[in-house]
């Protein structure tokens, strides 16, 4: 027997074979399709299921919205359906009456007022939002001290320095909605964090004052808070002094979300380990030095996405402010829609899809954000 | 413990040789303190008091307005349209009055959990869902119902579609007789005759077999591992006694509303106020619902289930026997959270005019008779009541099923 050199085996493969692209049923759109959607009989009805309601209900709504709708129109007639024409949303209503849904009644010639607090609020949150933003203490009194002065001046006015009061009757619109749930969170944080200090306190008066507050107010609809805060308040106070209708409303709200935030603040302080607390004992701080220089700065850090959760909740809950008279964004859509000027089929139909456009985006943009801090405390977590 | 007072006296005793007590040693005293602060915060608390108080009195006999509850008794001369219970416009008294309306609220509370708890949990299920289409569309459903205001729910299902129905004279007929139109639902009305209690009482006895064979059914199982079929069966002991029951002991004669000149004739009406409230508190709290779900079914590890799957159990049997049982713990206490937040925002009801109890209660009772405090008091009363009522509950149920920690 012979022994044949290398070249000689035919059966021995010397380049590697060519490496055979996986089948398309495992890999690209068809293997996804497979594993994500037809993975079983049972998966594929209910895939063919889904996608028919989801197209018995996103067609019509595309086709109200964009395809149908009237964009811009000289006159409320062309809003009106035609014979053999048919009319979806009609966005030119909302174009007209867009200054009402943004500033209420407010007199248009001082209207840059409201637009310099949106911006003056807009700088603001942004410096408390932003994590790594330098000197955030400078920020925080910004926040909590000069943009409620400055604010108040602004949007009510001051005939001594040239701006004429604008009584809060005129205010309306998306103005109302971002001042009641500003100053509803902005009070009520303060507020809430002595809450959930006093509720920790082994002070026992102080200790039960607090808790009967925080279940009290939680224990009841916000509606009942705006309702005492408006056929009350004028009650517990002489006549001369009885607040307007705007200042009621936030009473209410502060007291409403201030039981809200002392549990939110509450969960923050617990996250806090108690070797910190012992250990700044052991240095001596006393109560008010150990929570303001190591357990609230700690606590309120890892609760800032909650407290935004709770701003959102706020500023939906602010549409409820409609039932004691005022004109937030939600109310001057109740009242335009019912203009007999823009008396059509789809007005009502518009003027909501506006509102739930509106409200959808401010609230998915703050989750959002809530989410992305979220994820970086968790990961800073995890390091 | 909590961070309330130092441990650590500010000024400790000195060692050694005795120096007298520090100058400021009362100021420093914790205990003393303590004390001092509390009786401070009770004074300022009590002159608060005393000054509403005082500012109330005032304002009442200003306004000529009486107060004590003795409006209760009088005569509420008004109409509400929804009453479960006899109620006259002529007769009835404001305290009447309470009751419809909490007992409306009551209503739309049992019937808008039950309807929340079943999309909630198909949503929330969904969510988790291998199939991309159905975990997309879950989240979609949850992203775009929890950003908008309940509110806005409300007014759109009432103004934008009930009241777009047409009007009465041109009601949709729907199978089985019943008319659909922007005043509302109007089902045919059944008379009963014969013993229709007779139905109650069947269903209390299959509800009492259901129960009595779970037990045996468990026991059956934890002592030989072997396991009996009971809840197909019980279901349809608890539905077909009742339905044989009807059959044979009650005789029903059928009103068919029918179209009048100015209204609808006969039947029974659904309000659309109650279906447009009912419809979007459900909707709106599913998603809160699923979302709690979700979290459930995540806290139970994958290990769980894997190991459930290597030790032979089937899918159901995973979900019924392991899933569950540990994901429960965690959805009550949040659910049961949602129920409350459903029955308090049942109180929106306000603004599309159901008569619910605040409606009725805090907006025309108060109204009439001008007694604020009084009436706001009795709204605030009853929601803390049912407030704590359910938070007892939770205590008992979370106290039973506390993990033992070893």
């Amino acid at each position: 027997m012979t022994v044949t050199s290398a070249e000689d085996m035919v059966f021995v493969q010397r380049v590697p074979a060519k490496v055979l692209p996986p089948p398309v049923t495992q890999v690209g759109a068809i293997g996804w399709a497979r594993t994500n959607l037809f993975s079983s009989i049972r998966s594929t009805v209910l895939t063919f299921f889904t996608a028919g309601v989801l197209v018995w209900i996103a067609v019509p709504i595309i086709q109200f919205l964009l395809i149908d709708a009237v964009w811009s129109a000289k006159d409320p007639t062309a809003c009106l359906p035609r014979e053999g024409h048919e009319v979806g949303a009609c966005w030119a209503f909302i174009h007209e009456r867009i200054g009402y849904f943004t500033y209420g009644s407010y007199p248009p010639a001082e209207r840059w007022r409201v637009n310099l607090f949106f911006l003056l609020l807009a700088f603001g949150s942004g410096l408390m939002l932003w994590l790594d933003a330098p000197r955030r203490g400078l920020g925080a009194v910004y926040f909590f001290v000069v943009l409620p002065v400055v604010s108040y001046i602004l949007l009510s006015g001051w005939p001594l320095i040239g701006l004429p009061r604008v009584e809060t009757d005129l205010w309306g619109g998306m103005l109302v909605t971002i001042v009641v749930a500003t100053v509803g969170i902005v009070v009520s944080l303060p507020i809430g964090i002595l809450l959930a200090l006093g509720r920790q306190s082994n002070m026992l008066a102080v200790r039960f004052l607090s808790i009967t507050f925080i279940e009290f107010v939680r224990g009841v609809p916000l509606i009942t808070v705006l309702f005492m805060a408006s056929v009350m308040l004028p009650l517990f106070v002489p006549p001369e002094f009885s607040p307007d209708k705007l200042l009621r409303a936030l009473v209410g709200m502060v007291i409403f979300a201030a039981a809200y935030q002392a549990e939110v603040v509450r969960a923050g302080l617990e996250g806090i380990p108690q070797g910190q607390i012992e250990a700044a004992k052991a240095l001596g701080l006393r109560y008010w030095r150990l929570n303001s220089s190591i357990v609230l700065p700690q606590a309120l850090r890892i609760t800032i996405p909650n407290i935004v959760n709770s701003f959102i909740a706020l500023f939906k809950d602010t549409s409820l402010v409609f039932f004691v008279g005022i004109f937030d964004f939600l109310k001057t859509i109740e009242v335009a829609r019912l203009d007999p000027k823009w008396s059509g089929p789809n007005t009502s139909l518009t003027g909501y899809a506006f509102a739930a456009i509106v409200y959808f985006f401010c609230c998915y943009l703050m989750a959002s954000y809530a989410e992305s801090v979220e994820r970086r405390l968790g990961r800073a977590d995890r390091r | 413990m909590a961070p309330g007072q130092p441990a650590v006296p500010a000024q400790g005793t000195p060692q050694g040789k005795h120096l007298g007590p520090p100058k400021n040693a009362l100021f420093y005293d914790p205990r003393l303190r303590s004390v001092v602060v509390q009786v401070l915060l009770c004074a300022v608390i009590l002159f608060f008091g005393w000054v509403i108080f005082d500012n109330v009195t005032d304002n009442l006999a200003r306004n000529k307005i009486t107060s004590g509850f003795g409006f209760l008794s009088a005569v509420a001369g008004f109409d509400i349209s929804q009453t479960l219970i006899d109620y006259s416009i002529s007769t009835s008294t404001n305290f009447r009055a309470f009751w419809v309306g909490l007992l409306n609220t009551l209503l739309i509370a049992a019937l808008g959990i039950v309807l929340a708890t079943v999309i909630g949990f198909v949503i929330g299920i969904g969510q988790l869902s291998n199939n991309w289409l159905i975990a997309k569309l879950s989240k979609g459903y949850v992203g775009i119902v929890r950003n908008i205001p309940l509110l806005l729910h409300l007014l759109f299902w009432y103004n934008a579609v009930l009241k777009a129905l047409p009007d009465f004279r041109n009601s949709l007929l729907l199978p089985g007789g019943a008319y659909l139109n922007s005043r509302g639902l109007i089902l045919p009305r059944a008379t009963l005759s014969g013993h229709p209690e007779l139905v109650l009482v069947a269903l209390a006895v299959a509800i009492a077999i259901a129960i009595v064979l779970y037990t045996k059914a468990k026991r059956q199982r934890e002592r030989s591992g072997k396991s009996i079929p009971v809840v197909l069966p019980s279901l349809f002991l608890i539905v077909a006694l009742p339905l044989v029951t009807a059959l044979v002991a009650v005789h029903a004669t059928w009103t068919y509303p029918e179209i009048g000149r100015f209204n609808i004739r006969g039947g029974a009406e659904i309000l659309p106020e109650f279906v447009a409230l009912l419809i979007a508190i459900s909707i709106y709290t599913a998603a809160f619902i699923a979302e709690v779900v979700r979290a459930g079914m995540l806290s139970v590890s994958k290990g769980q289930t894997e190991a459930a799957a290597a030790a032979g159990l089937r899918r159901g049997q995973i979900l019924k026997l392991v899933v569950i049982p540990q994901a429960s713990r965690v959805i009550i206490p949040p659910l049961t959270n949602q129920y409350l937040n459903l029955t308090k925002n049942s109180t929106l009801a306000v603004a599309i005019g159901y008569p619910d109890f605040v409606q009725i209660f805090t907006g025309t009772v108060l109204t009439s008779t001008g007694q604020a405090i009084e009436v706001v008091a009795l709204t605030l009363a009853v929601y803390l009541v049912i407030s704590l009522i359910t938070s007892l509950a939770m205590n008992i149920y979370q106290a039973r099923t506390r993990l033992v920690a070893r």
